[in-house]
């Protein structure tokens, strides 16, 4: 390239999609969406202890219209599942869903006719994340990792690229009943 | 036709009353020429609702006339999944439920259990004291957390900063006693999960001796402050036919000044050796109610350190083998709790002792047929726990008495007539726990 070299001292360059996914990691505001033990355990990452403030997070929001982040904490319950989409709509765009716990994830071990099995039905997830609950470190942990996601993300057409790769990729994928893994 | 009856139409096959949508009008006259009133909705997302709670004001400005709660956002099923699981799983599912105390809802449970298994008496006096001793430490963390949610959601930050700081230390205990900061699943039938660790006393008494100090934070911090005092003095006021006619129980009916509770007036796993004060006030409002909250953080420091004095050697699980998992459970160093000696036994010694094992753990314990009510006092009031055993290894039905549910009934008589902003103060004193409350 040869650029690199010309330029005066304290410049750096980067690219758009580059900068814009390390502005956007580095200012994640969650929005509040506590619902059981786990969002006792989010709480405690945010306070002094394990400090969320470290990473930028701190701001929790009350209001969707200013969060871009929602952590799921906790089981949904299927009264809850109209209410937490109507919560995601709320957001703007971009935005991302972390499910936290194996209730928010899964269902955990409240297979039953109140719990929605998974966050995933009613929201696209990006980080779902384990444990019932979750240490604040592991809280931490998906946090930091959904910021690498963060940071690497597309923007533009190849955004648009992406989304229609991955529309594709999901259209061939076979419903869960028909998938026989090793035993094809 | 007399107009007592329903609006009715006289047709050719006789009189039709119109029974649908009849009382619309005669509404709606007494309302006409009031002030415009407006119906909120506030929650089930809303930061101070303490949880998943929904609440439906009608206002006339900023002043609450009517408070309907909106619950069952949190709706778990546990206690339908209970009648799926044996008697010992269910501890697992009921620790749960008010996720802010979880040892007391294991304690009940069980106690539930051991009452109709009669082995009440048998269970050993060091694990009754162990649950003695980890309930008054949960009661801490839980007082701890509703000050926090409290002042948070009154805008005393700090408060809510030393709350969780102070809490994260009770944590830290409960994690080196069951493995897990939260959720334990170490009450259960016919004793405790596991013995204290070697280090766990020394480490609870600095920790209370800490605490003791720690805690006046949030004493100097709120108590006689006027920005505090302006926001709960006054403020959520319930008396004690009001506790009375909702079945309100905990901090809540103690500042009535009646000193009800279930440790006292009912003692139950040997409480009645202990020395503490009931504490009371008489203001019943928000304040007293929190008054009484740093009181029993007081307080249970003490019963802690009494139970440490109390603990003797001994087993911590019934001698029935019958109703004792077979294996000595210890926390290794990987978290895992198997004994290696009982492994190396049922896998290669004693065929018995593996098929034993085996019915035990995958079938469980029958339960002769009763029911059985049991209830303990909770950070929130009367924790009952309702068993009923049809002399199954499952249970038929248990029904929790939440402190959280029915002191959340309360909501229209401590909310209706003030303003928005003392609503949320009001409830934050009640404390529900929505976990409890929906289960």
């Amino acid at each position: 390239m040869g650029l690199e070299e010309k330029l005066p001292s304290g410049i750096l360059l980067t690219t758009v999609e580059k900068l814009a996914g390390y502005s956007r990691k580095t200012s994640l505001w969650p929005a509040t969406f506590g619902l059981a033990c786990c969002a006792i355990e989010m709480m405690a990452t945010g306070a002094g202890r394990f400090d969320l403030a470290r990473f930028g997070m701190e701001v929790f929001r009350a209001s969707p219209r200013q969060a871009d982040l929602m952590i799921v904490a906790g089981r949904v319950s299927q009264k809850m599942a109209p209410v937490l989409r109507q919560i995601y709509d709320q957001m703007a765009s971009p935005k991302w869903v972390l499910a936290m716990g194996v209730c928010a994830s899964s269902g955990g071990m409240f297979n039953n006719y109140a719990i929605v099995q998974g966050v995933d039905h009613v929201v696209p997830v990006d980080m779902y994340l384990p444990g019932c609950p979750p240490r604040p470190e592991m809280l931490i942990d998906a946090i930091l990792k959904l910021q690498e996601k963060i940071q690497n993300e597309k923007m533009g057409s190849a955004k648009r690229e992406e989304i229609v790769l991955n529309e594709e990729f999901a259209r061939k994928e076979l419903p869960l009943l028909e998938r026989k893994g090793l035993l094809a | 036709m007399t107009t007592d009856y329903a609006p009715s139409i006289e047709t050719t096959e006789g009189t039709v009353f119109n029974l649908s949508g009849g009382d619309w009008e005669s509404l709606v006259t007494g309302v006409e020429g009031e002030q415009e009133r407006i119906v909120v909705n506030m929650g089930p997302q809303h930061p101070s609702t303490h949880g998943v709670l929904r609440l439906i004001l009608e206002l006339d400005g900023e002043t609450v006339v009517q408070v309907r709660p909106g619950i069952g956002y949190l709706h778990t099923g546990i206690e339908k999944n209970l009648e799926f699981r044996n008697w010992v799983q269910g501890v697992t599912f009921v620790t749960r439920m008010d996720y802010l105390s979880p040892f007391f809802n294991e304690t009940v449970y069980c106690m539930g259990v051991e009452k109709l298994l009669g082995i009440s008496d048998q269970v050993p006096e060091r694990a009754k004291t162990l649950r003695i001793l980890m309930m008054e430490l949960n009661r801490i963390s839980s007082h701890l957390v509703a000050l926090a949610t409290g002042g948070m959601e009154l805008g005393a930050l700090t408060a809510m900063t030393f709350g969780f700081r102070d809490r994260e230390l009770i944590l830290d205990i409960f994690e080196m006693v069951t493995g897990l900061r939260m959720n334990h699943a170490y009450v259960r039938p016919g004793g405790v999960s596991c013995d204290l660790p070697p280090g766990a006393v020394e480490k609870i008494r600095a920790t209370v001796k800490h605490l003791r100090k720690s805690t006046q934070d949030n004493v100097n911090i709120l108590v006689g402050n006027q920005i505090w005092l302006g926001r709960t003095k006054g403020v959520g006021y319930l008396d004690l036919q009001g506790c009375l006619a909702l079945g309100v129980t905990g901090p809540v009916l103690r500042a009535t000044g009646v000193p009800w509770d279930l440790r006292k007036t009912q003692p139950y796993l040997g409480y009645e050796r202990y020395e503490f004060e009931v504490q009371t006030q008489d203001t019943c409002d928000a304040y007293g109610r929190f008054l009484i909250r740093l009181g029993e953080i007081a307080e249970s420091l003490n019963l802690v350190d009494q139970a440490l004095d109390f603990l003797e050697p001994g087993p911590v699980m019934i001698e029935d083998k019958s109703i004792a998992w077979p294996a000595q459970l210890a926390l290794g160093a990987d978290g895992l709790g198997n004994s290696q000696e009982h492994i190396a036994k049922i896998m290669s010694q004693s065929m018995e002792a593996l098929i034993h094992h085996f019915k035990l753990v995958t079938e469980g314990f029958q339960v002769p047929r009763g029911q059985v009510y049991t209830a303990v006092e909770s950070p929130r009031g009367e924790l009952g726990a309702f068993v009923v055993s049809d002399d199954s290894t499952r249970p038929y039905r248990v029904h929790f008495r939440d402190p959280s549910f029915s002191n959340l009934q309360a909501t229209p008589a401590v909310g209706e007539g003030g303003q928005i902003a003392d609503l949320i103060a009001a409830l934050a004193s009640l404390d529900p726990v929505m976990g409890g409350v929906d289960r």
